[in-house]
C-alpha cells in the first residue's frame, strides 16, 4: 500500500536515458516524484543516482559530453522543452551539495541572499526578512542571528551544511534537491539535518541521494534503488527496507556479493 | 527454497551463522525435551523426567544467550530486509522455544505424579498427540533451517489435527472419569499433560508462521482475520 496516496506528483519522470558522452549512465528510468515527501535514492557509486537527480534541475548537461533522452514533467511541464530556462528551472528546483559549499569570505547574511541577488536588486527590508525566514527554515537562526555578518567560513561544518539550505530555501524553491548533504557530517549535525528535513518536507518536495541505509530509511517516504543506471526498485520506504521484492534491492541492503 | 548468498563483511556473515547455529542447537534440546517428557510418561520412567526438568535450564540460559546476541547484532549492525526479519524471527522464537521446554517440563512434573499410581489404561491418545506435536516442531525447525515456505505451511495445516486430537483425548478421559471417580486424580493429569501437547504444537505454529515471514516477509499470523470489524 502506497503511503499517502493523496499528495500529487511533482516529477513524473518517463523512460529517462542518460549519457556521459559513449558512456550511458541512465537506462529507461521512470519515476514518480511526489509532492511534500521525501524521496530517497540509493545504490553503488557509479549507479547514476546523482546523475538522475542533476537531470531533474538540468544540471547534467552542463558536463561537456552530456546527453539526455526522455521526458521529465515538473507539474505538468516538460522540462526539457526550448523555451525553458535552466537557471530559471533551477531557483524552482534547489540543490543542496555533499561538501557544504558557502562562500567562505561571503558574510552569513550575504550567503544566504547570493541566490537572490543574482536576479536583481533587493531593497533592505526584503532582505532582511529574506534572510530570517531562510534562516529559521533552515533551523540555523538562532544559533546565528548575533552573528550574520561573520564569514559563513567561520561557522561548523553542520552549521555550513544548514547555511548552504538557507540559501536554497531564500530563492523559494518548490523542490529540494540534496546530493549526499550528510556524507561530510558528524552524528549530530547529520541528526539536526534529518530533523530539517521532517520539517521541510511539510512545505516541500524533496529529493536526497545518500549513501547511508539507515539515512534512507529513517527520513525518507519512498526509496528507489539504482544499479547500473537503472531503476531496479521503487516504492514505500517501510516497505524497500523489510521487504524489497527484487533480488538485487535484497542484496545491495544487506550487504551481500553475488 | 532460496540459496543463500553471503555478506561482503564476513565478521557480520560469521555473527549471523553463529546465530543459526546456537537458534538450532537450542531447537534440538527442546526437541528432545519433549521426545524424554513422553518417553518418561508412556514407559513411566519417574528418573527420565527428573533429567528432563533440570535440562529446562539449560534451555532457559540458551534464551537469555541468543537474545543477547540479537540485541548485540541489532546494535552494531543495523540490519535490514531479510537480515532484519531473521534477527526478529530468532528473538521471537527462543521465546516460543523456551516455553516448548516449560510445556515439556510441565508434561514430566504430571509424568512422576502419574508413575505414583497404578496405570488406568495404555495412553494411546497421548502418545499419538505427542508424535504430532513432535512432527510439528521438527518440521518447523526443518523448514526454518531450509528456508522452505511450504514447509512451514504445512506445519500450520497440521494444528487443527492436533486441536481435534485433543479434544478426542480430553472427551476420552472425561467419560472414564464419569465411570469412575476413582480415576479423576489421573485423569485431570492426563488431559493436563493433553493441554500442554496441544499447547506445544501452537507454538510449533508460532515457529512456522515466523518461518514464513522470515523467508517470504509475509505476515500469516491470525488468518488474516485482523480485518474484522472489532466489537
Amino acid at each position: 500500500m502506497l503511503k499517502n496516496p493523496e499528495n500529487s506528483p511533482r516529477f513524473v519522470v518517463t523512460q529517462l536515458n542518460a549519457w556521459f558522452s559513449a558512456h550511458h549512465v541512465l537506462r529507461s528510468v521512470d519515476m514518480l516524484i511526489r509532492d511534500r515527501e521525501v524521496t530517497a535514492i540509493i545504490g553503488p557509486s557509479g549507479c547514476g543516482k546523482s546523475t538522475f537527480i542533476r537531470c531533474l534541475n538540468r544540471m547534467h548537461e552542463l558536463v561537456p559530453g552530456a546527453k539526455v533522452a526522455g521526458s521529465i514533467q515538473l507539474d505538468g511541464e516538460d522540462i526539457y522543452q526550448s523555451d525553458v530556462d535552466p537557471v530559471l528551472l533551477r531557483r524552482h528546483v534547489g540543490m543542496v551539495f555533499q561538501k557544504p559549499n558557502p562562500f567562505p569570505t561571503m558574510t552569513i547574511r550575504e550567503n544566504v541572499l547570493s541566490g537572490l541577488r543574482l536576479t536583481g536588486r533587493l531593497d533592505r527590508s526584503t532582505a532582511n526578512s529574506v534572510v530570517e525566514s531562510a534562516l529559521r527554515r533552515a533551523a540555523l537562526w538562532d544559533e546565528v542571528k548575533d552573528t550574520l555578518d561573520k564569514p559563513g567560513g567561520s561557522l561548523s561544518g553542520g552549521q555550513q551544511q544548514r547555511l548552504c539550505i538557507a540559501r536554497t530555501l531564500a530563492v523559494d524553491p518548490s523542490v529540494i534537491l540534496m546530493d549526499e548533504p550528510c556524507s561530510a557530517l558528524d552524528p549530530v549535525a547529520t541528526a539536526r539535518i534529518e530533523d530539517l528535513l521532517h520539517t521541510l518536507k511539510a512545505s516541500y518536495s524533496i529529493v536526497i541521494v545518500t549513501h547511508s541505509m539507515q539515512q534512507a530509511s529513517r527520513v525518507s517516504d519512498r526509496t528507489g534503488f539504482f544499479l547500473s543506471g537503472e531503476l531496479i526498485e521503487f516504492g514505500d520506504t517501510d516497505r524497500i527496507f523489510t521487504a524489497p521484492t527484487d533480488r538485487r534491492t535484497e542484496d545491495y541492503i544487506t550487504g551481500k556479493f553475488g | 527454497m532460496s540459496e543463500q548468498r553471503k555478506h561482503t563483511d564476513r565478521a557480520y556473515e560469521q555473527d549471523l551463522e553463529t546465530l543459526r547455529q546456537r537458534l538450532l542447537m537450542m531447537a534440538a534440546r527442546v526437541e528432545g525435551m519433549i521426545e524424554n517428557s513422553i518417553r518418561a510418561l508412556v514407559e513411566r520412567d519417574s528418573e527420565l523426567a527428573h533429567r528432563t526438568i533440570l535440562s529446562d535450564r539449560v534451555v532457559n540460559r540458551m534464551e537469555i544467550e541468543i537474545d543477547e546476541m540479537c540485541l548485540l547484532i541489532l546494535a552494531k549492525r543495523q540490519p535490514l530486509a531479510s537480515d532484519l526479519r531473521f534477527i526478529a524471527y530468532s528473538m521471537k522464537m527462543v521465546t516460543d522455544l523456551e516455553r516448548i521446554g516449560d510445556l515439556a517440563a510441565n508434561v514430566c512434573e504430571r509424568a512422576i505424579a502419574l508413575n505414583k499410581e497404578p496405570m488406568v489404561k495404555p495412553l494411546v491418545g497421548i502418545s499419538r498427540a505427542a508424535e504430532i506435536a513432535e512432527a510439528m516442531i521438527g518440521q518447523a525447525i526443518d523448514a526454518f533451517v531450509k528456508r522452505d515456505v511450504e514447509r512451514a505451511q504445512a506445519v500450520l495445516d497440521r494444528d487443527n489435527e492436533m486441536d481435534a486430537m485433543y479434544r478426542d483425548v480430553f472427551k476420552e478421559w472425561l467419560l472414564l472419569m464419569e465411570g469412575d471417580p476413582a480415576v479423576v486424580d489421573r485423569g485431570i493429569q492426563v488431559q493436563s499433560v493433553a493441554k500442554y501437547l496441544e499447547r506445544i504444537a501452537d507454538h510449533a505454529t508460532n515457529l512456522a508462521e515466523q518461518v514464513i515471514f522470515m523467508v517470504a516477509g509475509r505476515d500469516v499470523r491470525h488468518h488474516g482475520k485482523l480485518t474484522a470489524p472489532v466489537e
